[in-house]
């Protein structure tokens, strides 16, 4: 796929002019200006994800749509319009071909111009929440994918390296950042969403769309710039500052986030990695299982959409991911039948060889984790002057180091779990006598155990993940096996509100 | 008055924290308030987390006096795992450094319970640890927690060693949790002492409570325009 850059019309067998705007391009920007101008979210979703998708099929697979200069004089010139469009092209650039260095400084312009924008308040659309998400979702990935670039520095030209540093500010990580918080704080999205459990606000009933004729653009690029933070700073690797970010949204229900399939699975995925970083196991395993299961049921609903490889992508390193935890705490008991089902059909031979905690057992922890990690950035600025090397896989050495090493930590208690299964009792020189250490070794075994297997949560409560424990008397091992706990509450709860829903369309049914 | 004045440095330290992180303005002010952490045995998880971010992003500017000083301090905070979270945000050719290495191994001790061998490297890196005031008390409270999650009864060698007390200071230590902590003395068969540590849910399983049967409050209202 050749670079295009609007400068040079060579290349590839169409000749790319910037400035013709075909027919059927006029007609789509002047109907989706119309739409945002009357408002009619409805609409602009149809022109966002429909027509824009079937005219890129059609005449822009391999190059560029026309510049947002070109098609201004159609929508009366209009800064915000220009602004969006300009959004959509350099994300169809992304999507489709290769950016130009130059382009993806231009985007970055392009997105501190239009958060500009929205920050001072004087946006009065409302958009689809498909497009608002896919804004942060896209400019966080700009800046991954830039500081992927830029840590490639072995074989880029003069000129690119002159570009790195003139622009030294693009894509600057204390920019992305603060844009983000920005946009949390401007939005007051923490105070709306404290309100509505109180029964003061309609955000999530609403799905954040304004009915009284403001604009929900403020509120839901807010809304999504805490999954935004949540997904930068597990790049960086502070799993907790991440996490910190997303304690507004209740995940533990449904709301806004699970709204747009994407930023369902986004924030689950990051939700999840987070928690396996930081030993959270019976957490990370909940949330995989209830996102593998939606997309099980759900997914053949998006087949059409331009979401669907990225859906299907993170299905499989989240599987991956599963995997990995459940070969460091099993607990089978968190996992439904049918993700069960398919989990045993990819993994079961690697979730075996994972719980032999052997040298072969790293590697294939190795490659697991390598496949369902994000793709970890180093945030600093490069250094252009030195011998240039490429430093793009630093951050993921590291991260993959930890893990490996807490993997490693772990490897004590492969054998103490099967023999825990076989007795209730048995003494402290019997079962170090059968796993061939001393006993001094064995008690620090069983001690490690404990320790690994309890986690610390947000508020330094202790918590277990183990699914077989035990206690020590003196010289002897009581074992306890984890009673299965039979959620009744939950499940009476949710039966009422079905029952409920169920009799509620009964009494709309009318016989003739 | 100077205790005042300090009181507002760290109460705008921990606001900065809050509301503007990716600063990096805030570094010296962040790096002052390690220094106070260690100097008025606090603690601020957040404060130093962000501070690692701030070198992870100049990278010329990092300081490794501070960053032992924030990884011991984690080291105390143990059973969390703020000694990994530091980690992940610590370059690897830094934490290739001797000064860090010996932290590092000491932290692997601590996560697989080889209180022996931990206190031995303690010994050998004494100025490294005696600069941060605390450090002792806070690893001892850290394997009376491991041994509360493991132990109905322990014996009296495998706590001297997890504390590294031997005689007289061991006596006292008991002395003292059996007046404030709930312990109690047995003997056991003729042989040496046996700990009693105090029940919890950990070591006394009967006393769990099926805490994940219960229903938030929240849920429960959701069902009220259903009854009502």
């Amino acid at each position: 796929m050749a670079a295009y850059d609007a400068d040079s019309s060579a290349g590839g067998d169409l000749a790319y002019d910037p400035n013709f705007v075909p027919d059927s391009v006029k007609t789509f920007v002047v109907h989706l200006y119309r739409q945002i101008r009357d408002k009619n979210v409805y609409e602009i979703h149809q022109m966002y994800e429909g027509s824009f998708n079937r005219l890129t099929d059609r005449m822009f697979r391999e190059s560029p749509w026309p510049t947002a200069e070109a098609v201004a004089p159609y929508v009366d010139g209009d800064h915000v319009f220009c602004l969006l469009y300009r959004e959509m092209w350099f994300r169809h650039v992304y999507a489709r071909l290769t950016p130009t260095p130059k382009q993806r400084v231009e985007s970055w312009d392009n997105y501190c111009s239009l958060f500009g924008v929205v920050l001072h308040g004087v946006v009065n659309m409302q958009l689809p929440n498909q497009w608002l998400w896919d804004m942060v979702d896209e400019f966080v990935y700009q800046f991954q994918s830039y500081c992927q670039y830029r840590a490639k520095l072995k074989n880029k030209t003069e000129e690119e390296l002159q570009l790195l540093r003139n622009f030294d500010q693009a894509w600057n990580v204390y920019g992305v950042l603060n844009y983000l918080q920005a946009l949390v704080e401007k939005s007051n999205i923490i105070q709306i969403l404290e309100r509505e459990k109180e029964g003061l606000e309609q955000f999530t009933v609403d799905n954040g769309y304004d009915y009284q004729g403001g604009s929900n653009v403020l509120k839901m690029l807010g809304y999504y710039s805490m999954i935004g933070l949540l997904r930068v700073h597990c790049l960086l690797g502070d799993y907790r500052t991440g996490l910190k970010y997303m304690a507004p949204i209740d995940l533990s229900q449904q709301g806004v986030y699970t709204n747009v399939i994407g930023s369902h699975i986004s924030t689950i995925y990051h939700y999840g990695f987070a928690n396996l970083m930081l030993r959270r196991y019976g957490d990370a395993i909940r949330e995989f299982n209830k996102m593998l299961l939606y997309i099980l049921k759900y997914k053949q609903y998006h087949q059409k959409s331009p979401q669907y490889d990225q859906i299907l992508k993170k299905n499989e390193q989240m599987y991956a991911l599963l995997a990995v935890c459940l070969s460091l705490c099993p607990q089978q008991k968190l996992v439904d039948e049918n993700v069960s089902t398919q989990l045993k059909e990819k993994y079961n031979d690697k979730m075996t060889k994972m719980q032999r905690y052997d040298d072969e057992a790293s590697t294939v922890y190795d490659e697991l984790f390598s496949y369902g990690c994000p793709k970890f950035i180093t945030p600093s600025a490069p250094v252009l002057d030195e011998p240039l090397t490429n430093y793009n896989q630093e951050a993921y050495r590291l991260q993959l180091k930890m893990f490996l090493f807490e993997v490693k930590q772990q490897q004590l208690l492969a054998g103490i779990r099967s023999f825990l299964k076989i007795y209730s009792t048995i003494t402290v020189t019997k079962l170090a006598q059968f796993m061939d250490v001393d006993e001094a070794t064995l008690r620090t075994i069983l001690m490690t155990y404990k320790h690994k297997m309890h986690s610390t949560d947000n508020d330094g409560k202790i918590v277990s993940n183990a699914d077989i424990d035990f206690y020590v008397d003196d010289d002897t091992v009581h074992v306890v096996e984890a009673k299965p706990t039979k959620r009744f509450g939950d499940y009476f709860l949710r039966q009422i509100l079905k029952f409920e829903e169920m009799i509620s369309e009964l009494e709309k049914v009318q016989l003739d | 008055m100077a205790k005042e004045a300090q009181q507002q440095v760290s109460y705008t330290v921990e606001e900065l924290v809050a509301v503007n992180p990716y600063n990096p303005d805030i570094l010296a002010d962040l790096e002052n308030y390690v220094n106070e952490q260690v100097s008025s045995q606090k603690y601020s998880l957040d404060a130093n987390l962000c501070l690692l971010r701030l070198y992870q992003c100049e990278p010329e500017r990092m300081s490794p006096p501070i960053v032992a000083r924030i990884l011991i301090k984690a080291l105390m905070a143990m059973p969390a795992q703020d000694f990994s979270l530091c980690l992940f945000l610590i370059p690897e050719q830094v934490q290739s450094e001797e000064q860090f290495k010996t932290l590092i191994v000491l932290s692997h001790y601590l996560e697989t319970a080889r209180f022996r061998l931990f206190w031995d490297e303690v010994a050998k890196n004494r100025s490294l640890l005696e600069s941060v005031p605390g450090f002792q008390q806070a690893i001892e409270a850290y394997a009376v927690h491991v041994l509360s999650l493991t132990y109905q009864k322990v014996p009296r060698a495998v706590l001297a060693e997890a504390i590294n007390k031997e005689g007289l200071a061991l006596d006292q230590f008991l002395e003292y949790h059996v007046a404030n902590s709930g312990w109690a003395i047995e003997k056991s068969q003729g042989r040496s002492q046996l700990i009693v540590l105090p029940p919890n849910e950990f070591n006394h399983p009967e006393l769990k409570k099926n805490a994940s049967d219960s229903v938030s409050y929240e849920h429960v209202t959701r069902i009220f325009p259903v009854l009502s």
